[in-house]
């Protein structure tokens, strides 16, 4: 008689624990032959607001790590996820389709994406900070730091390559996430989860929410202590995406905006996804005896 | 009078001065200043528009607080009894112009100068023009301290109103504050007359070598605590002598000395003051941060030479309505 | 208080009477003040075709001039002007041309700095002094660092040195009416120097320094339609932050307007940059500088009348030296000069405008009724006509007191104390705001400590209301986003060829 397998139940992540929606909602995720692969949480305005209030407890740990411990958890994420390559990449093509070439080559660009963002921990404060000559005895010295709580509409055809794309310049930079997964395509996030939660990721700075952005965005974009909101997930939702901006005026929110189309997630990304979300401290001191 | 109010304040810093331990934890716990801000405090001041007749009070109060001073290896009897002339009618000219609060000068000519102003009382301040003396090794104070005493105690004997002493930078700046501190006390004692009175004390600095608005700060309280009448930046003989930022925290000392004590005591920037527009600058200073008590030649003094010159020409201007050339005041 | 040891002295004589400062003002003739001016479009001064406002001189109230109130037509003009120019002039000019006309106009800037110190003056009810020795000189300076950036662009974004970078199109700037001509440069010098043109409308009650920078740009014979000046009022402003054919809006002013910004260009592909309000923390420890702090604490809430978003509006002093803070500084705002804006020895000009004095008073009314503490401000004789506000503080606060909270833009100081680091941080970021923030301490390590931890984008450690070209200013949460001055100023008006 064979085995009867056990199936895994896919779940949020808030706060580095794995908890079912608190609405006890789930949705069926199919493959992309439209075949049942799972139930995924369905992500209420109540994990929402859970999710913040993590995030924000998370943000000043995460901010005060060096850059250089912030830098090595996040070549840490790289490793176990290099480590757990088969499952992304049955993930990738079970959700996305096309070839496991294909599968593979998005897997490699995903760990590969890290391993940059990874290095840039320690080098963004110096690519945009500055020493600046003021005209008097003043030591000057303008330097990067993170915004804090940053709510982020992943992608939704990209799982996996979009997903890192956008988590890892906020968490590089010392933000913290709340991250809205693809919504037809949840999978590849929740193991991204299941890597962080075993990557010397403190909990709470990235948190997972599967569902559907247009219903939770909203919630994120109205937050009064959300600071920052990336719109990347409903590109192409003109509408949406202009009433999640107006909403994010509340509490003047950093808005990164939705493209027209879904980004090439391929190509090497600059500094954009990460200065978007760096404020500039500049302070003045005296030089005197 | 002296003496009571003198022990009160010694008494007040009893414990502070009992040791170089004590009195340097007391010195160093004073706020500390930060350089760049009082140098703009200073230059802030110094942008105050006086015009008209804030402008003749200014000049004339500036004249009634010179120190006349000359401190030469060259100097004769001669030349300070011109200069203690001069002291007495600056402009011969016009009989309403006030007279200088002193003439400064070495200890050997103080009874030249006494004798040219033993009566000088002006006509209508009634004021006598005092005769002050730099004595205790000046301008190095490098002697022992009975040479320093009886240098102090030649010129008081002389006749001298005001003694101008220098403090022990070499100690100061090592930290043996309490040997700076009991010279002066001692040179203090050593301005008593006979009679009881006393000549009074000035306590100069010189600010130039201490280098930090911290130590002058410092050197404020100890010279206050030690009883000295007048704290004085510099000898003259080296620079920079006196400055703005300097004069703002002395005078920010003796505003919190009263504060702390009840206690007055005068400040006298010496050196490097040679114009109008910088004595007023001055006494805005005076004004706006010691406060208007100080505003008076008991309190505040200017120990210059070539400044009343120039006080005078500013001060014709004004009467006259033109500009006034040096061949009209005297060069003494 | 009396001195007790004058007696011991020998007197000198005393006839000494007060050193009153005699009226010291300065000339108003070298202004020339029209009795009416028009907009600003395409490199002349036009009529508007809507209706006009009076701009007052609020230490008078005496009316300057009547300025037109360019509408929704005047606006689309200007637009259409600086589009003009940006297409066919602007944009090809090559940047070391450009850097030509900004070096121009900071000269002439610096040539007629009398004149625009008084105009400024005049119009804003700001001290002559300020006006004269920070507005003019620093907006001046801001045209000089950014002439010379204007042929250097692809060093400015970094990453983009070899890609290369461009301009954005039109800019369509708001400015306040506390630093008129300094906010302008501010706005006008770096959206030139990286190849933008600019329709901007100063604030209605300080129109005049924008339309006499206007002249400045004629003497410079800057390209027609480069800058363009639509004066009005809030319906002006939202005409051209709401014009589809701006590719950029600046704004620097108050939060509410900032976030009805936002949402008008919601769902656009125009650039933002949000200067907005502030209640920053000068927070003074017990091992403070005290003397400078004071000048700190002064300089921090009644320059510029208070009229200033990064304005040390929250004093938190330790409670070890709170008593002797509080004394020290009452004692200095006691040689606070308050009165007419020209005289030179003023320190507090006029409240700007009737509406704003309302507000203070109004805030200032709340704060008596609810804070336990004092009101104190010192005696001093405010004239009777015009806007005036003596300065005020308020002892006794707390953070949960609408005065601790809420931005007054006016000459009062709420005072609260702490106790430990910890608790000066916690209290200091417990604000919607976070534009800037004031440190006093001796000790260096703190410094860097409460530097690093104050949610602010500018830190003023042992000093404060600090400005300079090179300097980036701009703040965290709703103090609004994007930063002006320094390389830093420049990403708001470039963006890479990628």
């Amino acid at each position: 008689m064979a085995r009867v397998d056990v199936r895994k139940t896919y779940k949020l992540y808030i706060g580095g624990a794995f908890p079912r929606s608190e609405s006890g909602h789930s949705y069926e995720v199919t493959d992309s032959k439209g075949a049942f692969m799972a139930n995924a949480a369905l992500a209420s305005r109540k994990d929402a607001r859970d999710a913040v209030v993590a995030a924000r407890k998370a943000f000043g740990g995460w901010a005060a790590r060096t850059a250089y411990n912030r830098a090595q958890i996040l070549y840490r994420i790289a490793e176990v996820m290099e480590d757990r390559r088969p499952q992304f990449v049955d993930a990738v093509y079970r959700c996305e389709g096309g070839s496991t070439a294909r599968a593979n080559k998005v897997v490699d660009e995903a760990i590969d994406r890290l391993v940059w963002y990874a290095g840039w921990a320690d080098k963004i404060g110096q690519v945009t900070g500055s020493a600046n000559p003021v005209a008097g005895p003043f030591f000057n010295l303008s330097t990067p730091e993170p915004t804090g709580v940053v709510a982020v509409l992943a992608p939704q055809a990209s799982s996996l390559l979009g997903l890192v794309s956008v988590i890892a310049p906020a968490i590089t930079t010392g933000n913290v996430v709340v991250v809205v997964s693809s919504h037809q395509r949840p999978l590849p996030a929740v193991t991204f989860a299941e890597v962080l939660a075993t990557s010397d990721v403190p909990g709470g700075v990235v948190n997972v929410l599967t569902g559907d952005a247009a219903t939770v965005g909203p919630w994120l974009a109205a937050h009064m202590d959300v600071n920052a909101i990336d719109l990347t997930g409903v590109a192409g939702d003109a509408e949406l995406a202009r009433n999640l901006e107006i909403a994010a005026a509340d509490n003047l929110k950093r808005v990164r905006r939705a493209p027209a189309a879904e980004t090439d997630w391929s190509t090497e990304p600059g500094l954009e996804p990460m200065t978007w979300l760096l404020e500039t401290k500049t302070v003045w001191h005296p030089i005197g005896i | 009078m002296t003496q009571t109010t003198t022990t009160a304040a010694s008494d007040q810093f009893a414990d502070v001065t009992a040791s170089d331990a004590t009195l340097r934890r007391f010195l160093h716990g004073l706020p500390g200043v930060d350089q760049v801000g009082a140098e703009a405090r200073a230059a802030g001041l110094g942008t105050r528009s006086i015009k008209t007749s804030a402008k003749e009070f200014a000049i004339d109060l500036a004249i009634r607080m010179v120190d006349l001073t000359t401190l030469e290896g060259q100097d004769t009897p001669g030349k300070v009894r011109a200069l203690a002339s001069k002291a007495m009618r600056p402009d011969p000219a016009d009989p309403t112009c006030p007279q200088t609060a002193a003439v400064c000068v070495y200890p050997d000519l103080v009874a030249t100068a006494k004798e040219v102003l033993g009566a000088s009382a002006d006509s209508t301040t009634g004021a006598q023009v005092n005769v002050a003396a730099v004595a205790t090794a000046f301008p190095s104070g490098r002697a022992s301290l009975a040479i320093k005493l009886a240098d102090t105690r030649d010129a008081v004997a002389a006749g001298a109103d005001e003694i101008d002493m220098v403090i022990d930078r070499g100690a100061f700046l090592s930290g043996r504050y309490l040997q700076v501190f009991e010279e002066i006390v001692a040179v203090r004692e050593a301005c008593e007359r006979p009679d009881g009175s006393s000549a009074h004390l000035k306590v100069i600095f010189e600010t130039g070598e201490l280098q930090t608005y911290d130590n002058v700060r410092r050197a404020s309280w100890l010279a206050m605590m030690a009883g000295g009448h007048f704290i004085k930046t510099s000898t003259g003989k080296v620079q920079p002598a006196a400055t703005l930022p300097v004069t703002l925290v002395m005078l920010e000392a003796v505003r919190d000395f009263r504060a702390a004590t009840g206690q007055m005591v005068g400040v006298k920037p010496a050196g490097g003051i040679r114009t109008t527009k910088d004595a007023i600058k001055y006494l805005v200073m005076v004004n706006e941060v010691a406060g208007p008590d100080w505003l008076d030649p008991d309190w505040f003094r200017f120990g210059a030479s070539t400044l009343l010159n120039d006080l005078l020409m500013q001060r014709t201007k004004m009467l006259t309505g033109r500009y006034s050339g040096p061949d009209y005041f005297t060069l003494d | 208080m009396v001195s007790t040891g004058s007696t011991q002295r020998v007197s000198t004589g005393s006839i000494t009477g007060g050193f009153d400062y005699a009226p010291a003002p300065e000339s108003r003739a070298i202004v020339d003040i029209k009795p009416s001016y028009g907009l600003f479009v395409n490199g002349e001064f036009v009529d508007g075709a809507g209706a006009s406002f009076k701009t007052i001189n609020p230490a008078t109230e005496e009316v300057l001039a009547e300025i037109a109130e360019a509408n929704a037509a005047d606006v689309d003009a200007a637009v259409r002007a600086a589009r003009r120019a940006y297409a066919r002039v602007w944009s090809k000019m090559p940047g070391k041309e450009r850097a030509k006309y900004l070096f121009r106009i900071a000269r002439i800037l610096q040539e007629r700095a009398r004149e625009l110190a008084v105009l400024e003056s005049i119009d804003n009810g700001k001290p002559i002094k300020e006006a004269r020795d920070v507005d003019v000189p620093v907006a001046a300076a801001h045209f000089f660092y950014y002439a010379g950036w204007a042929d250097k662009l692809e060093y400015a974004l970094p990453g983009n040195a070899h890609s290369g970078v461009r301009s954005l199109g039109v800019a369509a700037q708001v400015i306040p009416w506390n630093f008129p001509l300094l906010m302008l440069a501010w706005k006008i010098a770096p959206a030139l120097a990286a190849g933008n043109t600019v329709v901007l409308k100063p604030a209605e009650t300080t129109p005049l320094t924008a339309l006499l920078f206007a002249e400045i740009c004629q003497q410079a014979d800057l390209p027609a339609g480069v800058v363009n000046i639509v004066t009005g009022a809030g319906d002006t402003g939202q005409a051209l932050v709401g014009h589809a054919d701006v590719d950029k809006v600046a704004f620097t002013g108050s939060t509410e307007v900032g976030k009805a910004i936002a949402r008008t260009v919601a769902g656009t592909d125009k650039r933002v940059t949000l200067e907005l309000g502030g209640k920053a923390a000068n927070i003074v420890f017990d091992d403070a500088p005290l003397d400078q702090a004071i000048e700190g604490i002064v300089s921090g809430i009644f320059f510029n009348q208070g009229h200033v978003c990064c304005a040390g509006s929250r004093l938190l002093v330790q409670e070890s030296v709170a008593d002797e803070v509080l004394e020290r500084l009452k004692s200095r705002m006691g040689t606070l000069r308050v009165g007419d804006p020209l005289d030179k020895n003023t320190d507090i000009g006029a409240i700007n405008s009737a509406e704003q004095l309302a507000r203070i008073r109004e805030l200032s009314a709340i704060g008596e009724q609810e804070v336990a503490g004092e009101r104190w401000s010192p005696p001093c004789e405010l004239p009777e006509r015009g806007f005036w506000f003596p300065p005020t503080i308020f002892t006794g606060v707390t953070q949960a007191h609408r005065i601790a909270r809420e931005e007054i833009f006016g000459p009062v100081l709420s005072v609260l104390t702490f106790r430990t680091p910890a608790e000066a941080v916690e209290k200091a970021n417990n604000t919607p705001y976070g534009l800037s923030a004031g440190v006093w301490t001796e000790k260096g390590s703190r410094i860097l400590w409460m530097a690093d931890q104050l949610r602010a984008g500018v830190v003023w450690a042992n000093t404060f209301n600090k400005f300079d070209p090179t300097s980036p200013f701009g703040g965290y949460k709703e103090s609004g986003y994007g930063r002006e001055g320094g390389r830093h100023g420049l990403e708001g008006y470039l963006k890479g060829t990628e």
